[in-house]
């Protein structure tokens, strides 16, 4: 009786072992065959010297080409998501800044608020959102690298806001009483110490925008709009990494196809890199900060 | 009621938190060069006293004050904040040394944020801050090293002469032993002696030893008012007050 009882027990452990085990599996499962089939499909593409330079395919009629590549949506993209942290970086700190530092009761928790709702919003609607602006009010400039970094700026903020009123609420209370008392004042205090203390949280969020900015193609079909050529100024439309894997992936030739895969696993592997390589600048930051070992 | 002159004086304060007075018509006076410490049981008002004699109480949400605190004769309330708080140093319950910056940052940081002061008179001011802390023999050699790198009575004397390289006339010390060992607490006590030198020293404890060591003058606040106020040694051996009396002698904390 006894050790039937443990026997049952037993098998039961086992069984929850097993299916805890197989979820694993399914969730890594996804992961490293996406890894694999960019590696298989788009490896050889993308080590070909040229691939991160040369002009693409659909551009050869116009222009001769003997070796092509996505050298125009690398540049697109950079400048895209820079504009795009040049406008949502102040703007998402600063937000952040006035809602934990300064909040006047209700309007702390407004920013907050707005701040979840908007990065809830699917993110073809916050590009629908900018391009229905520009054909109003400035029809010139719809698909124009203005508006495609207006509309990532919209949906960098809010990820900069949150993650930048977090950091700033992990600085202690006490950290901010102790300025004042030595008749600090309140800017300098929250702008040279209170963000000081917050700046590897901060990074954090500004680096989880930019991943974000880098990947998206929806808010960029109508307003960057993608091109074929290289940047032609910021009235004019511009290329766009996942623009190109959304174009090229849909094309019959399996040349483009291989230049889509090419793409896809330079711009995973980018933002793998450069996750892997800031978290590890922010972490020495953040040690650094407080002065551990 | 005190001989010398009054540096600080309360007349009348009340703080609020909310709808609630945390203290009530509190009027005393804290002669110059000595060292007053404020006694009495956990949530009498001590801290929110000590904290409006500076400005801080306010800096809390919903908080209000009424009355008068007079620095010099001149009500600290009709001027600028940051002014007195420049003027009146603090040195709060928990050691709260800025942790993203060196020994030598947080002791200048006053002047640095402040003013524009040359190199070798910051670095003048570092060093005899430190010192009148009693803390340059322990850093001098380190002076670069993070704050956080310090144990806690180390912080804590850090924190003092962080307060004291501000150069203020008063300084505030909300119970600056609560969280130190009793090594580190007799360093700062015999600190404290030698601070009354230069300082008017306002001190919270609700450590009735502690105040009969440093204390010259006492003042004893009971539910959000000023019981009694006297000389350390008279309060101690012959208290007026009844409640006074139950207090020092532990019939009540």
């Amino acid at each position: 009786m006894k050790f039937d009882r443990h026997a049952r027990r037993k098998l039961f452990s086992h069984t929850i072992a097993v299916i805890t085990g197989l979820c694993v599996i399914a969730i890594l499962y996804p992961l490293v065959n996406l890894i694999y089939t960019a590696v298989q499909k788009g490896g050889t593409v993308l080590f070909q010297l040229t691939f991160l330079t040369a002009i693409t395919p659909n551009a050869c009629s116009a222009v001769s080409c003997e070796t092509v590549g996505i050298g125009p949506a690398v540049q697109g993209t950079i400048i895209l998501v820079g504009l795009a942290s040049l406008i949502s970086v102040p703007v998402g700190v600063l937000a952040a800044i006035f809602a934990t530092e300064y909040r006047t009761r209700g309007l702390g928790r407004a920013i907050s608020f707005t701040a979840d709702v908007l990065s809830g919003v699917p993110s073809i609607i916050m590009g629908a959102f900018i391009f229905g602006y520009f054909v109003l009010y400035n029809p010139t400039i719809v698909y124009s690298t203005i508006s495609g970094s207006l509309a990532l700026s919209v949906i960098m903020i809010p990820i900069i806001t949150r993650t930048t009123e977090e950091a700033l609420r992990t600085v202690p209370i006490a950290t901010r009483e102790a300025a004042l008392a030595l008749g600090i004042s309140k800017w300098k205090a929250t702008l040279r110490i209170v963000l000081i203390g917050a700046l590897p949280g901060i990074l954090t969020g500004v680096l989880l925008g930019v991943m974000r900015a880098a990947g998206e193609a929806a808010p960029l079909l109508f307003t960057a709009f993608g091109s074929q050529l290289f940047f032609r100024g910021l009235n004019q439309p511009v290329a766009a990494l996942p623009l190109l894997i959304y174009y090229y992936a849909l094309s019959s030739a399996s040349n483009w196809q291989a230049i889509a895969w090419g793409a896809t696993l330079f711009l995973l592997g980018a933002i793998l890199i450069t996750n892997v390589v800031s978290r590890y600048v922010i972490h020495r930051l953040g040690r650094q900060m407080v002065g551990g070992t | 009621m005190i001989g010398g002159t009054a540096k600080l004086k309360t007349d009348r304060l009340t703080a609020y938190y909310g709808a609630n007075p945390a203290i009530k018509d509190i009027s005393l006076e804290f002669p110059e060069r000595k060292v007053t410490a404020i006694i009495g049981p956990s949530g009498c008002g001590k801290s929110t006293f000590i904290r409006c004699l500076n400005r801080m109480h306010e800096t809390q949400p919903k908080t209000k004050v009424e009355g008068k605190v007079l620095l010099d004769g001149e009500d600290i309330y009709t001027e600028d904040p940051v002014r007195v708080r420049r003027r009146i140093g603090m040195v709060f319950q928990k050691p709260n040394p800025f942790v993203t910056m060196s020994i030598y940052n947080n002791v200048s940081v006053a002047l640095r944020f402040n003013g524009h002061h040359p190199r070798d008179y910051v670095d003048a001011a570092v060093i005899r801050s430190l010192k009148q802390a009693a803390l340059w023999d322990e850093v001098k050699d380190r002076v670069d090293h993070p704050a956080t790198s310090l144990s806690g009575g180390q912080q804590q004397r850090l924190c003092i002469a962080r307060a004291l390289a501000a150069q203020p006339e008063v300084l505030l010390m909300d119970e600056p032993c609560s969280a130190l060992d009793p090594l580190a607490t007799a360093k700062i006590e015999e600190l404290i002696g030698q601070l009354k030198q230069d300082y008017t020293v306002v001190i919270v404890t609700h450590n009735l030893q502690q105040a009969a060591r440093v204390a010259d003058f006492t003042a004893f606040f009971y539910l959000g008012g000023l019981v009694e106020f006297g000389p350390t040694e008279t309060l101690f051996e012959r208290p007026r007050e009844k409640l006074t009396e139950s207090y020092i002698t532990g019939r009540f904390g």
